[in-house]
């Protein structure tokens, strides 16, 4: 593959290589975060020195329907030894899925000094690089984040139904199972409670996996990526953009491909996604 | 009814409600994860061993053994399938040696008690299908126990 600095990015400097990190290991100012699906991926193995960052209970409200608010954020970011300048640099299993979703969440709070690991944790374990059970211990800190500042990342449903009826761009991310209503839920996933099948109309397909190259996991280059979004599916990077999936995981790997990487301006991820639309009474969808 | 080691292991798990601190354990597990011996099955395996749905790629055997208990084996392909791996130890652990009456008995809800919040989305259902794979195995063995000539089988 090549260099991340070659691929013609907008924002190459969101990306970051397996080499890249391996030569920041010992480096202060910044904090690895691996946030994975499968629970046990860090206590069996990380990256030595990083931190892990859990979807579920650590950057979700454990009540709401929600992420957490202002003084979670603050007591996470102490917890792993952050502080506004420090360089967070996520990574995960299923091709970055939770770690472009933490960044998302991080951007939320206006954590701009982030980075995605190119790859994954599998390009790190293809290439044999070392992992380590040993769980750092980095200082608390005292870390003073601003207010949740969601407009600009995240989407309600109440938006997407104004950006439906006026036409704006919609991708869904979804296998084209998902998509056409065959299914419910990603293949070999539970079914989520979604009552209906199908997608919000106007929606354009486009599975998050199309950004990626499949053996090693790492983003397309600019150019395929312009091809893939622009000249195929037609997006325009003029206009606003809104993205989903089922709850904003697979989505957020496309909203960070379309923002950083083709410097899409407007970006969205509506996180309520098909559980949420899927279920909404009286709300248009098409098969 | 769950065999008295499985029944036991679930009690021993029970009290750990820090998902850290039980994250630990069923790593511990999974590093103790024995792979099905050649003699039983090599690479490439076979695709009618290979359990649905589960996305680490996990192969199940059961063998017959000359006291009329079955010994499980299982592969694991994917190197990221710590969670596969632990259940497998934990299985063999607590069913081999036990009639395939005994083994059948014990259902994919198991999976829940044994990863409680380390379960993961897409995980949950792989490991409850390993569950049911196995279950499936020791229940084709109830029929053929009544009319085997003794000779050991593998499935």
């Amino acid at each position: 593959m090549s260099r991340i600095e070659d691929r013609g990015y907008a924002h190459p400097d969101a990306l970051v290589s397996t080499d890249w990190v391996a030569a920041h290991l010992a480096d202060p100012s910044v904090r690895l975060i691996e946030s994975n699906e499968d629970t046990l991926l860090y206590t069996s193995g990380h990256v030595p020195g990083a931190v892990h960052v859990d979807w579920t209970t650590d950057l979700n409200d454990q009540v709401r329907r929600d992420y957490i608010a202002r003084e979670g954020f603050e007591a996470l970011m102490s917890r792993i030894g952050m502080t506004p300048d420090t360089i967070a640099v996520l990574y995960g299993d299923k091709n970055n899925w939770w770690a472009c979703y933490a960044f998302w969440v991080f951007q939320l709070f206006g954590h701009t000094k982030a980075k995605v690991m190119d790859g994954g944790r599998v390009k790190w374990e293809k290439e044999r690089r070392p992992l380590t059970a040993e769980v750092p211990a980095w200082p608390a800190t005292t870390y003073g984040a601003a207010e949740r500042q969601d407009p600009p990342h995240r989407a309600f449903r109440e938006e997407v139904l104004a950006h439906v009826k006026a036409k704006n761009q919609l991708v869904d991310v979804r296998s084209p199972e998902e998509f056409s209503g065959q299914r419910l839920h990603m293949p070999d996933y539970p079914n989520e409670g979604a009552l209906r099948g199908g997608h919000i109309p106007g929606a354009r397909s486009i599975p998050w996996a199309r950004a990626i190259n499949p053996e090693d996991g790492t983003f397309r280059t600019a150019e395929e990526l312009r091809k893939l979004y622009v000249e195929d599916n037609r997006l325009d990077p003029a206009k606003e953009v809104i993205a989903y999936c089922r709850i904003g995981e697979r989505s957020s790997h496309t909203w960070f491909a379309l923002r950083y990487l083709l410097g899409f301006p407007r970006v969205r991820n509506y996180d309520g996604s098909w559980t949420e639309w899927g279920n909404l009474v009286n709300v248009p969808i098409e098969k | 009814m769950i065999p008295a080691k499985l029944a036991e292991l679930l009690d021993t798990l029970a009290p750990f409600d820090d998902p850290s601190e039980r994250a630990s354990i069923l790593v511990d597990y999974a590093n103790r994860f024995q792979e099905v011996p050649p003699a039983v099955a090599t690479r490439p395996f076979p695709e009618d061993h290979k359990v649905p749905a589960c996305e680490s790629e996990a192969y199940v055997w059961a063998v017959d053994r000359p006291d009329g208990t079955l010994k499980l084996h299982f592969a694991v392909e994917s190197p990221s399938g710590v969670s596969a791996k632990a259940l497998a130890t934990i299985l063999d652990r607590t069913l081999s040696g036990l009639p395939p009456e005994d083994i059948a008995q014990v259902t994919p809800d198991i999976v829940e008690r044994v990863f409680r919040q380390n379960i993961s989305m897409g995980k949950g259902l792989g490991l409850m299908s390993m569950v049911r794979a196995v279950q499936t195995l020791a229940k084709r063995r109830m029929p053929a126990r009544a009319t085997r000539d003794g000779a050991p089988r593998s499935g």
